[in-house]
This record gives C-alpha cells, structure tokens and sequence, in this order.
C-alpha cells in the first residue's frame, strides 16, 4: 500500500502554491486587449426607476459602452434551480431578476447600469456622471409584515411578497397539532437564526472574453461548479449553446455557499465581450461583496417540542419565515425545504413532525446557501429547544438526548420527515464527547471559575445531517431543475501516470492532496504520479460542482468507478502479456502478478502496452486506458456527531469567552484524517463567529448597516480556543464504494446551538432567568438579558 | 480614489505653505484618510504629508512631562514612552500592527473619532496639544465627535503629558472594528484624579467627573460602587445600547483603577 493512500495525513499538495503566492486566481487572468466594468448599484432600497441618463457619462474619457436593462431586453433573467411547491399544490411566485434593474431597484446593490471602460477607475468617474432618476418607494423589510394584505409588494407583477407557503409533511399537520395538544409537556421556543455574509477571502471576480474567429465564449469566473454556471448562463440567460461557452473556474479563494450561484455580473462580462469585441473584467470590493453575494440563513421561528410522562418526544412542530431578499438566487427555494425540513427529526425517534415554512420576498439582497445550508437552521432550533426542555424538566440535557436517540440497532432508520438514516451511533459520538470533556468534573470548573467572579457553562449539541446530495431522480421530484450525479475521466498515460479530470471543485477543500490518494490506493502507485484536474468545463465532463458536503461522497464514488473501470482493463491487457487468464491477474502495490506464480508485471508496463500496442489483443480490445464514469447516489449520506462547548461569562460586562470546544464526529471512513480536521476547524470557526459575533442588519430604510468588517465582525484567531477534535467513531456509507459521508458543512452545523447552550448553562448556574438569547450572543445582548433575567 | 497631488515638505513651515491651498489636507499616516479616499468619501486635491518633517517625529521625557511629536507612531510610543507607561500600553494595543506603524498621535487627536484611544488619553492626562501657532489644553481641544479646536492648516506638532503618579487604560473592545465600544483612562495626580471616557459619548471624549472627585479622595475601585453612570447623550449603535455602555463605564473605571493600584 502506498504511505498516501486512503488514511495518511499527506499533507496538502495545493498549499505549496497558495501559500507562496503562486495561486492562479480568476483576478490573476488578465487579457490582451482588456476592458474593465463597473457596476453602478442601487444606494436605497426600493424606488421606482423614471429615467437613466448616461449621454454625459458616455462622453467621459476612456468609456467604451454604458450598458443598462435596456441592452439585455433580448436576453433572459438569472434563472432560479429549483421550483418548491406549496402546501396547496401550487408552484412557487417566481418573479424575473434581470441582468440589471428593470423598472425598480429592489435593494441596495441591486445593479442599475454598467460602465465598461479602458481603465477601472475611468470606469468609476463615469459612473458617477450618470444621473439617475429614482422615486424612492417604501421599502419591504419586515417579513411577518410583508405577507398582510395590502403590503407593498417588492414585485408588482406578483400576487404578494410570499413565494410560497410549504408543509412538511402535510398529511401530518392535524396529527402533530393534537400530539402538542394533548402532551404531557411542550416547550417553545421563539428564536432568529441571523442574516450572515459568507466572505470568502477571495472575492467574486469574472473575465469574459469572445473569440470572434471560432464565434467561442470564455467565462473565467469565480465558482464552485464551472458546469452549473455554463448550464445556466448558456441555456437561459444569452442563449449560447454550451459547445460554444467555455466556463473556468480557476484557483477559487473559498466559497462556503455564495459561489454556487449564477450571477448577474457573469452574464454580463461573458456578453458584453462580445458586443466589444473585447475581453472585460469585473472584480468585486469587498464593499460589493457585502451587498451583493447572496447572503445566508436569514429565519424567523417558532418551534415547540412536545413531550410524554417518560420524556420520550412525541411530536415536533416548526413556523419558519425564511427571506429570501429581493430576487429568488439559484438555489434559494430549496434551503429553507427539502435542506430544512427533512432534518427536523434531528437524531431522534420523534414520530410526528410538521415544518412550515413562508418564504417571503424583502427589498433585501437575496438570500441563498452558506455552509450547511438549512441543515444548520433545523439543528440549531432543535438543539435549542431540546436543551430548553431539559432544563424546564430538571433532567440533564445529555440523558434527555441519549433517551429519545435513534439506536444503533435501529439502522437503517426511516424518519418521518421523508429520509433515510444508512448508519450512525448517536451514543457512542455522545459518550466520546462527554468523555472528553470531562462532564463528571464540570461542577468542579464552574466552582473555580465562580471564585474568580465568573459564570462557566456547559453547552451540548448533537446533529444529523444529509449531504452528499443527492439522488437526482429525488431531488427532480422535489423541484430541482439539476440533476446532483457527479462525474470523473480517469486518464492513465503511457508511461503510468494519471490525470483525474473531476466534475468536483476545489475551492480549499484539499481534493487535489485527497482525491490522489484514493486513486494511489486503488492502484498502488504513489500519489504525487496522480494529477487532479478540475474547474474547466473544456477539460472535465459535465459535473456539478462542490457544496453540500458531497464531493468525496458523490465525486469521489464516481472517481472510484472510473478507476475501477481501469483496473479493468489493465488487468486484460496485463493477462495478455503474461499469457494467463483474466480472473488469475492480481493488482497489488502497483504490480500485476499471475495468482499462484512469480510472474508480474509492472503498472507501468501494462500503461505503455495499451499506448503502444505491439503485443495487444487488438481484436478484442481497444488501445488506450481512460475511462469515465457518472455517479448518481442512491441515498444521502448523514454525518453526525456530538459537539460540546465551554464558555465562561463576565456578568459585569456580559463578554463570553469561549474556554475549550470538542467535536466528537462520525464521517465514516476518512480518507485523510488531517484534511478533515481542517475542514471541521473551519467548520467551526465560522460556526463560533455566526454564534457569537456575526449579523447582517439593515435599518428601517433598508441601508446595510454592517456593510464593512467596521461592523461586520468575522471571527478571528483569537476568539477562537483550541479545539478538541476527534473523528473515531466510525459507521461508514452503506451506499457509496468508499463508505463516506463528507464532512465540510458539519462544523457550522453542530457547533451554534452548542455556543449558545452553553451560555444559557452559564447564566442560569448563575442565578439568572433568561432561556434565550438571539445569536450573536454579544457582550451587550447577554448583558442586557442578564438585566432582565 | 480620485486623483491628487502629493507633497512632502520637511518642515513645518513649508507644510503650512502647503496647507493654504484650498483643496490641501494633511496626511499623518493615513489610517482614516486614506480608507476614506479609497471610497471616494474624500477629494483632496493635495496630499501635505507631514511624516517627513524630523522635528515632528520623537518621543522625550523631561521632568514631569513626556512630549511626543505629532507625527509620531503608535509603535514607537508603544516602545518608547516608558516615562508613562499606561500611555504606552495604551498606543501598543491600537488596532493591529499595520495600524500602529502607520499611524499617529498626531492624526489620531486631530481626527478625533468618538471611539479613538488616544483622546481619552490626553484628556485624561490634562494635556497640552501643541500646534504650529498655539497651546491648547485638552480640555479645550475636544469639542465633540471628530471636532476639535484645530482651525483649517493649523498642524499638531507634538503632545506634552504630564506624568502621572498611576495611570491605567481600559478598553472594552467593539467586536467587529475593535475600536473601543468604551474606553476608560484614569489618572492619578498629586493634585487630583482625572478619568476620561472614549467610545461612549454622542460628544465624543468627556470626562467622568463624579468618578474623579469619588477617587481624588479615595483612590480604590470601591469609591466608585456607589456611583452610577448617565446613559443620557451615550451612544446607542448595533454593539450596544446607551444603557449597556453607561454600565461599561462603571466597569471599566474600577477595572482602571484596580490595574492602577
């Protein structure tokens, strides 16, 4: 076996580049000839559009064309992927979200026209000689007000502001109502899970460039799937057909959700260099960034917990406002369904469960998939509320989990929320977690931190999740407008080694380092003779991209399939030169050997063979070693896992300080151990800074007041402690070959409703009666509850 | 940014030259005016920097007074003010390495940010700002959010603090910019004990007066239980209500004085 095959910590390969500066990111492309666009954005947040006048702003020096919504007349909107529909059997309210603004401006960045000039700044002097003439109208913001009758409607083409109103499961409605009613005990729970900007280091930038001689497209832009924007893009909004739009997405600086989605400023350079004739550039500020990239989370909720005599949950009913801003963002409809709902069973054996859901539509900027997507939302409301239930019951939050868990010998499990658990072992991630926090000598740390003058919490949380999204067949009844298989050529060149093209995308996540080590495994070469190519939709067959935890679970199975087709092969081609039987040829360590004698054949040997077949059954067999398979999983996977934070509280100034953070997860199998604990460390870092420090807030008139890291506040190294990590407890994938279940988003997931339990557990040990707090639980909400408490 | 001139006089007297053009700003180091020209909230059609001129840079002690030039950094008080080293803490801990060696005292009392560090300083260390044509005290310098006595050209050249018998800064840190969401400096003199609030006030820097005649007579973190600070004129923003910074105030002057003791 090779040392970086499945299981060794390898280091990863792609950090050399990136870290010495060499990455090739979509900013680093520059074309001869190259133009530079500026978008001219909204600055309020919903009026009517009476006139734009560019004449003067055209004359200004170095301006090649101002484009404006009366250009794309011909082309179509930004289409949304997935279409819900509601509790009646209606689809959802779809309204059109053109290139640029069409008659309003909808929220603040909402683009209005676009300057392409000579030089950037050229660019932006023009854009400030543009005169607009805007009738600022009454913006929408509230969502509970925003459905009432007679609201002002953020599309007036549309019957309200609600985009649809979704049950889940909707035969279950009346029996969830009279299981709340007739419980021994119900908890509820109000809470809001915050608007957050993903921020990924890298912000969005697309070069597009025509190449008149061959009439072919380039999109060079920042993505997580290369394919789903030339889908998109090609097929519903500039009508390319796709062997004629080429899209790249090159080094990407992280996405986290927000570079899944198809862009209006995509569309407009990959058009825009055509009616040039010349290659133009758009990079986003980091000022953009903040009103521009589809934010996350974003609901509004209310969920109670029904309860019997032997504290066994008996039913679980949720109300959930979900906004999503003021155009539907690609994937937007399903975050708050199908990514939502069917994970309110949590890891329990809740029987009844009925989720609501009333997407509406703001004068905000739209609203879509931040790492976790829904799966973070159902398990921060469920953790909470069944902390909450705990302490209204006076028994301890761990057995009240441990009591209504799904057990190991109850696998596979059908919840009642449409999905089916493969594995898991809830207990043994608990008790891992618990053992390594030392629960037994909490009483003991808090006694300490109390003579100090301070308040020390404990905080649990355990979450299911389901990624690897997802079976295609699924998710079209479901609405998606995609299907979710993933895709790889697996390229073995004559002299051994190979290149893996991947319809996956790396964007951080290591595939280059991992996806090498299983194919060095399956084949027993080393891995640095194995190339990953991917993000080029020239170079890969069409795949789907990276998000929702799936690339090793979906991408990775399909690499599996390929490889597996290869060794196929080989071993033919190996059979026929060591003249022996197909069914007698082994593959170890790189060797092909004939079962039983001392005759082999390096891997080597076989690959030139099949390149240059002097001695090969030409008859029977085809030249050459490159294969492709398409993997479409048949389940989810579900990944969970036990997380415990400890907090210490300063009830003069409200100021939380997280003290020590564990994870206790299940993946399954692990591919390489190192790589996942970055991804969990990251995970959890932007867990912390949604529970602690992060919050999009607009004002009443609709302007981003938190539209800086001035107010905006990211985590930082140091509001973070050192965590404790540990992936041991192992129940892997029945359904994928490598037995995985990914592990990008769980970090996000688990570890909100870990945070905050924990300083509700510190300032109710501390005498206080508050049984909530809305994230961020910064100083001055803790501090302002603790008044109150 | 907008385009601009950019000169870099070497003394005083060819900035304020420079400075009677119109359209002429100083450039200290740049921490807020340049992130305001970068956003186009600032059009200067020239650049006076005054970080060429020897005579402004440079930290001294003589006496009972620590002088430090105008455009001196924040890093190089943080190393070189060991005369008074709870202004020298304070200057080590503003914003983040980049911040402290671009920046200067200079900029810093001339901006005035409502949440700034530094002013709580002066104020809290009775002063004196020097400029090209003039003495001010710091109790005349402040006159509210980013207003100052300064008239238009007129350059700080340097800062004299007296110093102080104890001193300590308390910053209670706003989470996103890590200004200070209220900061306390205390100051204890033969003659009195001076405490100046930063980050709190819709006036910008003001002084606590009950809490310096509480700890004039008795210089312990108790002489300030029984007082209460007014939320009245406190800023009430996204990190905190006027409330909850009224209740930093209290807490972070007995944190002061404890440090200090």
């Amino acid at each position: 076996m090779p040392k970086d095959g499945i299981g060794a910590s390898t280091k990863r390969r792609e950090d050399i580049r990136f870290l010495t500066g060499n990455g090739n990111y979509t900013d680093d492309i520059n074309m001869h000839g190259q133009t530079y666009a500026h978008f001219l954005r909204s600055d309020i947040a919903h009026g009517k559009i009476n006139n734009i006048d560019t004449s003067a702003a055209s004359e200004m020096p170095g301006v090649l064309r101002i484009f404006t919504a009366a250009d794309f007349e011909e082309k179509g909107g930004i289409p949304c992927g997935w279409q819900v529909t509601d509790r009646f059997g209606e689809v959802m309210q779809e309204p059109k979200h053109p290139i640029l603004a069409e008659g309003k401006v909808r929220h603040v960045g909402d683009p209005i026209a676009v300057v392409v000039a000579e030089s950037l700044e050229q660019a932006r002097d023009a854009a400030e000689a543009i005169e607009l003439d805007i009738e600022e109208l009454e913006p929408v913001l509230n969502m509970k007000e925003a459905i009432k009758d007679g609201a002002t409607k953020v599309h007036d083409d549309l019957t309200s502001n609600l985009c649809y109103d979704w049950g889940f499961v909707e035969e279950n409605r009346e029996a969830v109502d009279e299981a709340i009613k007739n419980a021994h005990h119900v908890t509820t729970l109000e809470l809001v899970n915050n608007r957050l900007v993903a921020n990924p280091m890298e912000p969005r930038v697309a070069v597009g460039d025509y190449n008149r001689s061959n009439d072919e497209f380039t999109l060079y832009t920042t993505s997580q799937n290369p394919h789903v924007i030339r889908l998109l893009m090609g097929a519903f909004v500039l009508n390319i057909p796709e062997h004629k739009l080429r899209v790249v997405a090159p080094d990407v600086g992280g996405g986290f959700g927000t570079k899944i989605f198809h862009y209006a400023e995509e569309a407009f350079v990959t058009w825009a260099s055509k009616v040039l004739n010349r290659p133009v550039k758009w990079t986003s500020t980091r000022s953009e960034a903040f009103i521009s990239d589809a934010h996350g989370r974003d609901h509004v909720t209310k969920i109670e917990l029904a309860l019997d005599e032997n504290h066994m949950f008996t039913a679980v009913r949720t109300d959930t406002y979900a906004n999503m801003g003021a155009y539907l963002s690609t994937f937007a409809p399903s975050i708050p369904t199908w990514l939502h709902g069917t994970l309110m069973a949590g890891n329990y054996t809740t029987p009844l469960v009925y989720v609501n859901v009333k997407a509406v539509f703001t004068n905000t900027t739209p609203v879509d998939a931040y790492r976790g997507a829904g799966r973070p939302e159902a398990t921060f409301q469920l953790e909470r509320v069944v902390d909450k239930a705990a302490r209204e019951l006076g028994v301890d939050p761990a057995e009240l989990r441990r009591k209504n868990f799904i057990k190991p010998e109850q696998f596979p499990y059908d919840t009642p929320v449409a999905v089916t658990y493969d594995t898991g072992n809830y207990h043994a991630t608990l008790d891992k977690a618990l053992e390594m926090t030392d629960y037994a000598g909490f009483e003991a740390r808090a006694a300490e931190s109390k003579a100090r003058g301070k308040l020390r919490g404990y905080g649990l949380a355990h979450f299911i999740e389901a990624c690897g999204i997802a079976p295609s067949n699924l998710v079209g009844q479901l609405g998606a407008r995609a299907g979710l298989y993933e895709s790889a050529t697996v390229r073995v060149n004559a002299t051994g080694s190979i290149s893996v093209m991947t319809g996956s995308h790396s964007h951080g996540q290591g595939h280059e380092t991992t996806f090498a080590q299983v194919v060095a495994e399956m084949i027993g070469i080393p891995a640095d003779q194995i190339d990953i190519v991917h993000g080029d939709t020239s170079k890969v067959p069409m795949g789907m991209g990276t998000y929702g935890s799936r690339s090793i679970a979906v991408g990775g199975s399909a690499m599996v399939r390929a490889t597996e087709k290869i060794i196929n092969k080989a071993k033919k081609i190996a059979a026929h030169l060591l003249e022996a039987s197909e069914g007698d040829i082994e593959l170890k360590d790189g060797q092909f050997t004939v079962a039983g004698t001392d005759k082999s054949l390096a891997w080597g040997e076989v690959t030139l063979a099949a390149y240059v077949p002097h001695n090969y059954p030409l008859e029977s067999l085809e030249p050459g070693l490159e294969e492709t398979a398409f993997y479409d999983p048949s389940n989810f996977t579900y990944p969970s896992g036990a997380y415990i934070c400890e907090v210490e509280v300063d009830p003069d100034t409200g100021k939380v300080d997280i003290l020590s953070f564990t994870t206790a997860d299940d993946f399954g199998n692990i591919i390489n151990p190192m790589v996942v604990e970055g991804q969990v460390h990251g995970g959890v870092a932007q867990g912390i800074g949604q529970a602690m420090l992060e919050n999009v807030t607009y004002d009443e008139n609709g302007q981003l007041l938190t539209g800086s890291f001035m107010d905006y506040a990211m985590p930082r190294a140091s509001d973070l402690p050192m965590y404790s990590t540990d992936h041991s407890c192992q129940t892997p994938c029945t359904h994928n070959p490598l037995g995985v279940k990914g592990c990008g988003e769980a970090g996000a997931i688990g570890s909100p409703p870990a945070v905050v339990n924990a300083v509700i557990d510190a300032l109710q040990r501390g005498g206080y009666n508050v049984d909530h707090i809305d994230m961020p639980v910064s100083p001055s909400r803790v501090w302002s509850a603790m008044q109150k408490g | 940014m907008y385009n601009f001139e950019f000169v870099k006089p070497g003394s005083v007297a060819e900035a304020v030259a420079a400075l009677k053009d119109e359209e002429a700003q100083p450039l200290s180091g740049g921490q807020t005016l340049i992130p305001t020209m970068k956003q186009r909230l600032n059009m200067p059609g020239t650049l006076v920097s005054l970080t060429g001129i020897p005579e402004l840079v440079g930290v001294s002690a003589d006496g009972g007074t620590l002088t430090i030039g105008g455009a001196t950094t924040h890093a190089q008080v943080a190393a070189e003010a060991t005369a008074y080293p709870a202004l020298a803490a304070l200057a080590g801990n503003i914003g983040d390495p980049a911040v402290r060696n671009r920046g200067t005292i200079g900029g810093s009392l001339a901006n005035n940010d409502p949440a700034a560090c530094y002013p709580s300083a002066a104020l809290a260390s009775g002063a004196t700002i020097v400029t090209n044509v003039r003495e001010i005290a710091a109790d005349d310098y402040f006159q509210g959010m980013f207003t100052t006595a300064l008239d238009e050209g007129e350059i700080i050249t340097g800062v004299k603090f007296p110093t102080p018998e104890k001193a300590n800064y308390q910053k209670f840190e706003q989470p996103a910019s890590r200004f200070a969401l209220t900061g306390v400096f205390v100051a204890k003199y033969a003659d009195g004990v001076r405490v100046a609030v930063t980050g709190a006030s819709e006036e910008g820097v003001f002084r606590w007066t009950e809490a310096e005649a509480a700890l004039s007579s008795n210089f312990s973190a108790d002489a300030v239980d029984g007082l209460t600070a007014s939320a009245d004129g406190l800023i009430g923003d996204l990190h905190g209500t006027p409330e909850y910074r009224a209740n930093l105030i209290k807490v972070l002057t007995k944190r002061a004085v404890a440090a200090a003791a």
